[in-house]
């Protein structure tokens, strides 16, 4: 052996007192580790800090009843407010059943063919397409093409489109975790496969489905670029009526009085951020609690 | 004896009538997705070929004075293309340890209870919608931090953008690498552990190696996305097209491009108007290749632990 | 000589002081381990209670029972894997030689290079069979010829000669017996003192097994081996002293703990037991 005999067995140079997993390498090692941690959740807790002090004093009735001004102190964001609730509503309407239609279609109906991942392809592909590009494809194809104009319901279907990756692959976890048993036990007494889902798979999977719609609309609620891009408008002084009306929405509206030059339109952009961020966890907590309430463990 | 009325009417089709009309309308929703892209394509496209009639490639492509609407109008995307990448750099720079730290954290070290919390606590970073955190670099950033930390800091620059950026994106890493160094198998970690090294070791010497795939891609996502991004870097980094590597200036991206000629008056069909769809591939272009290259790193070297 | 293990059905806490019977004489050594009373509970259940047995240096000791017997719970108890699991927590006295395992001021760290494991299932790194040996070199410091040390380890795991082409070839190119003396050679190769094996061999073929066995015979000149095994022929084939452990109900909750049966020369253990549960379990009655 060119190597040593092993040590004789003695064991009392086991109980050193020392540990390597407490040794200072090992103890500075774990406490870099921590600081990183931190230091991404101690920025948001700045952040959120320091929107609310710059916003929380500008927030009153008349923020949210008035119309955008070219005075800070009479700045509101009732168009805004009014046309963001108009496209969330437009929007959850009209992704709900297209994307649940294809999670559906692709999860219970579609055969294991190229076809279908083309389509798998296509919803990773589309999911990591920049929401900037998005707007293009609205401008293009709603504005101009079909002539829809700039309107709130082209900027609906715009963001429709940009949530529609988010809704099918939520709603196809929610799907696919719906046991297999319930399906067999209602083909198993003749029902056709589009009974089985509708009066089954589908009521079993809703809270899921539930979940990841408000994902979708969180996401798309925040979205600013996309809406920009295809014409939403900067300076609003009317409140949207319907669906074929110009708009703003609210990221829109922060976006823009950001960048306004006086120092107190800053104030007036934290209040929008406060209500914008208030809707947010509002979605959330409610997201929580369907799951929380209505999730079946299998 | 085989009885003919137990298998009458075998043959015959159970599904009522309306079903075939339900299966096409489902199927119809999932070929929106195709329609979607076709669309992304077809509009970038049409624009972009059209744009690419009035300026040379060459002068898009290696052009380094973007004026689109200044006469002469000179159409080089060099500076917005230098922005994006400086901005995305110092933004990689913040996130890839900060994010992949604190994935090693709560995948090696952190208790349930303590992964319980902050877990939600990183999706609601990773939920605050971009306009917010431009916000933040240009009125909390730049002001409190960088013009009283690195001097000749102007009030729109790279630097607060690029922080921004990568604030954005560290929920992402965080959590992508966090899933890849889960996915390792407890028995590598105790065959580790049971030849006397510590938790320090498994994790950086055998964790991590093993999970690396995941982290790469973790890595290149987070890229591609903060190069898509738009209102962070148009707010906090103004909006004057720069060639410069000097992150405190001001310096315009090619989403803040977009943005910016969203906003104004240009007429449509004008080339200033076709600008921005000839951006707009080249951004689906690169992020495309950068999506793509992160699934083939991930299916390549999956098989690779077991 | 004194026989072992008077441990009958309905005498619970019956034990007696052991002594070691060792094979041959002229090795008449200090037992490597001493266990006393030892318990291992997991929260508030006991997964095994009152283990009282000597293990002497190299020999090859199996622990054999049926499935939750808490074989392999004890036989991670002495080397302190325990530890990583939480709530886990031993009660009673470990010594190894001289000291107390448990001792607060023993490493873990430390323990776990002296006394190595190979686990159920091969569980090789995912790096080149080089590494995978050198990554233990490495981290205990042995880092002086480490192209030597991976060659002793692997010829002492039986593996050298089908190997030594390629040394940079991924662990996970090998057979399943292989990569299970991959194991072994990293295991031997930081020179432990003991080698625990849990059921080293129930993921392998026949073949297989049957070269690990062989290996374990060359291994225990130099090491002291306790195996866990449920395979009855194979302690029967490799180990000097056999360790049976059965369950018990415990109390008023259908929970079961495991006990130590009957600690014998094996045998003695496998054809004429002491305990009638022994007796049972090696022909066949019950597990």
């Amino acid at each position: 052996m060119s190597v040593a005999a092993p040590p004789a067995p003695s064991a009392t140079s086991l109980a050193t007192g020392r540990r390597a997993e407490r040794s200072v390498r090992a103890l500075t090692f774990q406490a870099v580790l921590l600081m990183c941690l931190s230091v991404g959740l101690m920025t948001l807790l700045v952040l959120l800090i320091d929107v609310f002090r710059d916003g929380v004093g500008s927030l009153n009735a008349d923020f949210l009843n008035n119309l955008d001004s070219r005075f800070a102190r009479r700045a509101g964001i009732r168009p805004a407010l009014i046309g963001t609730l108009w496209l969330m509503g437009l929007v959850a309407v009209i992704s709900f059943p297209i994307g649940v239609g294809a999670a559906i279609w692709l999860e219970e109906f579609a055969p294991k063919n190229k076809f279908t991942a083309l389509i798998d392809v296509n919803i990773a592909n589309l999911a990591g397409v920049p929401s900037i590009v998005y707007g293009l494809l609205g401008l293009a194809a709603f504005v101009r093409f079909m002539h829809m104009g700039r309107t709130v319901l082209a900027g609906a279907l715009t963001l429709v489109l940009l949530i529609l990756p988010v809704i099918i692959v939520s709603a196809r976890e929610a799907l696919r975790a719906v046991p297999d048993s319930i399906r067999h036990g209602a083909l198993a007494v003749g029902a056709t496969t589009w009974q089985t889902v509708s009066r089954h798979t589908l009521p079993a999977a809703i809270p899921g489905i539930m979940t990841g719609m408000i994902l979708g609309l969180s996401r798309a609620i925040g979205e600013t670029a996309p809406l920009i891009t295809m014409g939403a408008l900067t300076y609003v002084n009317f409140v949207p009526t319907g669906p074929l009306d110009r708009f703003t929405a609210m990221p829109i509206q922060i976006f823009n009085w950001t960048s306004r030059p006086q120092a107190e339109f800053q104030n007036v952009a934290a209040a929008g951020i406060i209500l914008l961020l208030g809707a947010l966890l509002l979605m959330n907590a409610v997201a929580v609690f369907l799951r929380n309430r209505y999730e079946r463990r299998w | 004896m085989a009885d003919q009325s137990v298998t009458a009417g075998l043959t015959r089709s159970r599904a009522r009538p309306g079903e075939a009309l339900i299966k096409i309308l489902l199927r119809l929703c999932a070929v929106v997705v195709l329609l979607t892209t076709v669309g992304i394509v077809a509009s970038l496209l049409f624009e972009t070929v059209e744009f690419f009639r009035d300026v040379g490639f060459g002068e898009y492509f290696t052009g380094t004075t973007w004026a689109p609407t200044f006469k002469p109008a000179r159409f080089g995307v060099l500076p917005l293309v230098a922005a994006t990448f400086l901005i995305t750099l110092i933004g990689a720079v913040v996130a890839f340890p900060l994010g992949l730290a604190s994935a090693i954290y709560l995948s090696e070290y952190a208790s349930n209870r303590v992964r319980k919390i902050v877990k939600p606590i990183l999706e609601i970073l990773a939920g605050i919608p971009t306009v917010v955190l431009g916000y933040f670099a240009l009125t909390f950033i730049t002001p409190t931090l960088l013009q009283k930390l690195v001097p000749g800091t102007e009030v729109f620059n790279a630097l607060a953008a690029g922080i921004a950026v990568g604030i954005m994106i560290i929920p992402m890493i965080a959590s992508i690498s966090e899933d890849a160094m889960r996915a390792v198998p407890q028995s590598l970690r105790q065959g580790a552990l049971a030849m006397g090294a510590t938790r320090r070791t498994v994790a950086t010497k055998i964790v991590v190696p093993a999970a690396l795939s995941g982290i790469a891609a973790a890595f290149i996502l987070a890229l591609s996305r903060a190069i898509g991004e738009t209102m962070i870097v148009t707010i906090a980094g103004g909006l004057n097209p720069t060639l410069s590597a000097d992150p405190r200036q001001s310096m315009e991206t090619m989403t803040a491009y977009i943005v910016q000629v969203s906003l104004g008056d240009t007429p449509a069909g004008s080339t200033a108007y076709k600008t921005i769809f000839a951006l707009g591939t080249t951004l689906f272009v690169i992020t495309l290749a950068l999506n793509t290259l992160s699934y083939r790193i991930v299916r390549r070297f999956r098989e690779k632990y077991e | 000589m004194p026989r072992l293990g008077n441990l009958l059905a309905d005498r619970r806490n019956e034990t007696e002081k052991r002594t070691i019977i060792l094979p041959d004489q002229s090795q008449a050594t200090e037992p490597v381990f001493r266990l006393e009373d030892v318990s291992v509970y997991y929260g508030d259940f006991r997964a095994v209670r009152d283990v009282t047995l000597d293990i002497a240096q190299h020999q090859i000791t199996a622990l054999i029972g049926p499935s939750g017997c808490g074989k392999s719970t004890l036989i991670r108890v002495l080397n302190r894997m325990n530890d990583l699991i939480p709530g886990a927590r031993v009660e009673g006295k470990v010594v190894y030689h001289d000291q107390d395992l448990y001792d607060p001021a023993v490493d873990p760290v430390e323990v776990r290079r002296r006394i190595g494991m190979v686990f159920q299932r091969p569980n090789p790194f995912p790096k080149s069979i080089y590494e995978n040996i050198a990554f233990g070199l490495r981290v205990n410091g042995l880092t002086d010829d480490i192209d030597d040390r991976v060659e002793e380890a692997l010829k002492a795991a039986a593996l050298w000669e089908e190997v030594k082409a390629d040394l940079k070839k991924s662990a996970f190119d090998l057979s399943g017996g292989q990569q299970q003396r991959l194991c072994i050679a990293r295991a031997v190769a930081v020179q432990p003192d003991v080698i625990l094996m849990d059921e080293p061999c129930s993921a392998l073929d026949p073949i297989s097994t049957a070269r690990v066995e062989d290996l374990m015979f060359a291994l225990k000149d130099r090491y002291s081996i306790v195996i866990v095994t449920h395979n009855m022929q194979q302690a029967a084939r490799v180990s000097e002293m056999t360790a049976f452990f059965t369950t018990e109900i415990t109390g008023d909750d259908e929970r079961r703990t495991g006990v130590l049966v009957e600690y014998d020369r094996t045998e003695t253990l496998f054809t004429r037991p002491s305990d009638e549960r022994t007796e049972a379990y090696i022909t066949g009655r019950f597990g």
